[in-house]
């Protein structure tokens, strides 16, 4: 779907970065500084590579050895910027219908109804962008995109500047959006609470460089990109299905190749496909099964690598039954514990440490 | 005493005739000035700026001198105008609007230059990632965002206009009916014995014109600036 080779250099930044991805919703996923948004511009036609070659659904828009350089109007790219960027002098309805002037093709990503309908926007139609909330104003700003009939979607940070419920709210329209309508998105991110929850594909920057690239599943269980994937937050991410769902104590039962887990707060039905980030730091190791305990979710695996020491922990990947799984603990436990690659141990993950934010729908 | 004298009314209407057609020549001209030193770089900015500037700052006997010497009937580009097109500015009223456009552009440019400088770049960048091509970002979201800048140059000019006296005695003289406006019909009764009474009878007129076109503007120009930043007007 997006092919992109580039290499620009804006003062004493350089960025270097190729990457291609099919995905419903790629996340572009770095520290702030990373080249997200010079990839998101470059891709739009808002800044020129030196050189390279930038196509989407094999329509090239940039190629510095064929010639083509796309001007910013004709790329068909719909950019909800992180600030919105809603024309003040119009209301809500003039800034949505705003791409429809220059685009007059049959054939609509979305009609203005059903785009309206899908973000909610009925009320605010009539509204200009001064008289409305953070939230109303990106919900705007993604219609608008949309309605301008764009090949893909390109979101920088849209939740940067929002408070956490009006996140959620975001989020919600934003997995719609992936869901009903059939335009890759591209989202800018260095949250990875919306990369997990969001996201089917990732590509990780830093400093101007990709270093790589693929699903959200296989990225976080690599050791070696722990580093730059949070040093907190940082986890693996476990596919599973809800298995069941107990009303009285609240916790679902989901079900992967490595065993099973008891979550709290998962809005998903039987049956249905979950994705759910486990924090390293919330993952302990045990030798032995451990009996009377308060932790619920004991599983049963084999260390598989140990990762770099950092300080005074080092992260280990455990293996459960092929699914990939991340402890931090500290070195002095690996040693007195005696870790390394092969030897079976027992995972202990609290149940209470998943909390909605790091379950994603797919 | 209160309705006018035919030759008041003829010194209003030839002042708002000529306040009117130098704000409405010279807006192209000085949209196009205050884009270019807005938003592009060349060499010889600074210098071109000033040139611009200099009937700010000059006596405007000699802009008008100058206007004379290049627009005369035996100038620069008087002569060959007359001969070729037809078209004189010599001691008519086209003259005295050509003094008071060049007097006021740089007022022009100066607020609509600010009004430019203030639009957010990335708006223009937005409407171009929804398909606008540049002509299209200029007229749907420059153009109405510098509106109350434009408003603003245009009342100042506007107002320069009304009170220019120097470069239009001197470029096209001090004819009645022509390019007599009203600080000319003013000075004239002046240097008259016993005007005094007439004079001021147009000098108050001067106050009431000028207080209305500063209302007038300030209607609009709050329009405007609500339109602008979106605000119900």
């Amino acid at each position: 779907m997006l092919e992109f080779d580039a290499r620009c250099r804006l003062g004493a930044f350089a960025l270097d970065a190729a990457f291609g991805t099919d995905g419903a919703l790629t996340a572009l996923f770095g520290r702030s500084g990373s080249g997200k948004t010079t990839v998101l511009n470059l891709i739009a036609g808002l800044a020129r590579p030196d050189s390279g070659r930038i196509a989407v659904g094999g329509r090239v828009l940039y190629d510095s050895l064929g010639g083509v350089a796309l001007a910013a109007h004709r790329r068909r790219v719909g950019y909800v910027f992180q600030e919105g960027r809603l024309l003040p002098h119009l209301t809500v309805r003039q800034n949505l219908l705003y791409g429809s002037l220059f685009n007059r093709a049959q054939t609509r990503v979305v009609g203005f109804g059903q785009a309206v309908a899908l973000l909610g926007l009925e009320a605010l139609l009539e509204r200009r962008p001064a008289a409305l909330s953070g939230g109303e104003k990106q919900r705007v700003a993604i219609g608008r995109a949309l309605l301008s009939n764009p090949e893909v979607l390109l979101l920088d940070e849209p939740l940067a500047s929002l408070d956490t419920p009006r996140k959620a709210e975001i989020l919600y329209y934003i997995e719609r959006l992936r869901d009903e309508v059939r335009v890759p998105i591209v989202y800018v991110s260095h949250s990875l609470d919306e990369v997990v929850r969001l996201a089917d594909s990732v590509v990780l920057l830093s400093a101007g460089k990709v270093l790589a690239s693929g699903s959200v599943r296989d990225l976080m269980s690599r050791v070696e990109l722990r580093p730059y994937l949070g040093r907190f937050e940082g986890g693996a991410v476990i596919e599973a299905r809800v298995a069941g769902q107990d009303l009285e104590s609240g916790l679902a039962r989901l079900e992967f190749g490595g065993g099973a887990l008891e979550i709290p707060d998962v809005e998903a039905l039987v049956g249905e496909q979950v994705r759910i980030r486990v924090r390293a730091r919330d993952v302990s190791i045990a030798l032995a099964r451990p009996s009377g305990l308060s932790i619920r979710n004991v599983l049963a695996g084999t260390v598989a690598e140990l990762g770099e020491e950092n300080g005074a922990s080092l992260d280990v990947r455990l293996d459960l039954g092929g699914t990939p799984l991340i402890a931090r603990i500290t070195r002095k436990s690996a040693a007195e514990l005696g870790l390394r690659p092969g030897v079976p141990v027992f995972a202990l993950i609290k149940s209470v440490s998943i909390d909605r934010r790091s379950v994603g729908y797919a | 005493m209160w309705s006018l004298t035919p030759a008041e009314a003829e010194a209003l209407l030839l002042s708002l005739k000529v306040a009117f057609w130098s704000v409405a020549a010279s807006l192209p001209l000085g949209v196009a000035l205050a884009w270019l030193l807005a938003r592009r770089d060349f060499p010889g900015k600074s210098l071109f700026d000033a040139l611009i500037h200099l009937p700010l700052v000059l006596p405007p006997v000699v802009v008008g001198y100058f206007l004379l010497l290049l627009f005369g009937r035996r100038g620069f580009i008087g002569a060959p105008l007359d001969e070729y097109l037809g078209i004189s500015f010599a001691f008519r009223w086209t003259g005295a609007a050509l003094a008071c456009a060049v007097m006021g552009l740089p007022l022009l440019v100066r607020a609509v230059r600010q009004a430019f400088d203030a639009v957010d770049p990335g708006l223009e960048a937005a409407a171009a990632t929804l398909g606008a091509s540049p002509a299209w970002v200029f007229a749907t979201v420059t153009l109405p965002l510098v509106l109350p800048g434009l408003l603003t140059g245009m009342l100042l000019a506007f107002a320069r206009s009304l009170g220019e006296f120097g470069a239009t005695i001197t470029f096209v003289s001090n004819i009645p009916g022509e390019t007599q406006t009203l600080p000319l019909a003013i000075y004239t009764f002046t240097q008259v014995p016993g005007g005094d009474a007439q004079a001021m009878r147009l000098c108050i007129l001067s106050i009431l014109l000028s207080l209305a076109a500063l209302m007038a503007s300030e209607l609009l120009l709050r329009r405007a600036n609500a339109r602008a930043s979106g605000r119900d007007a």
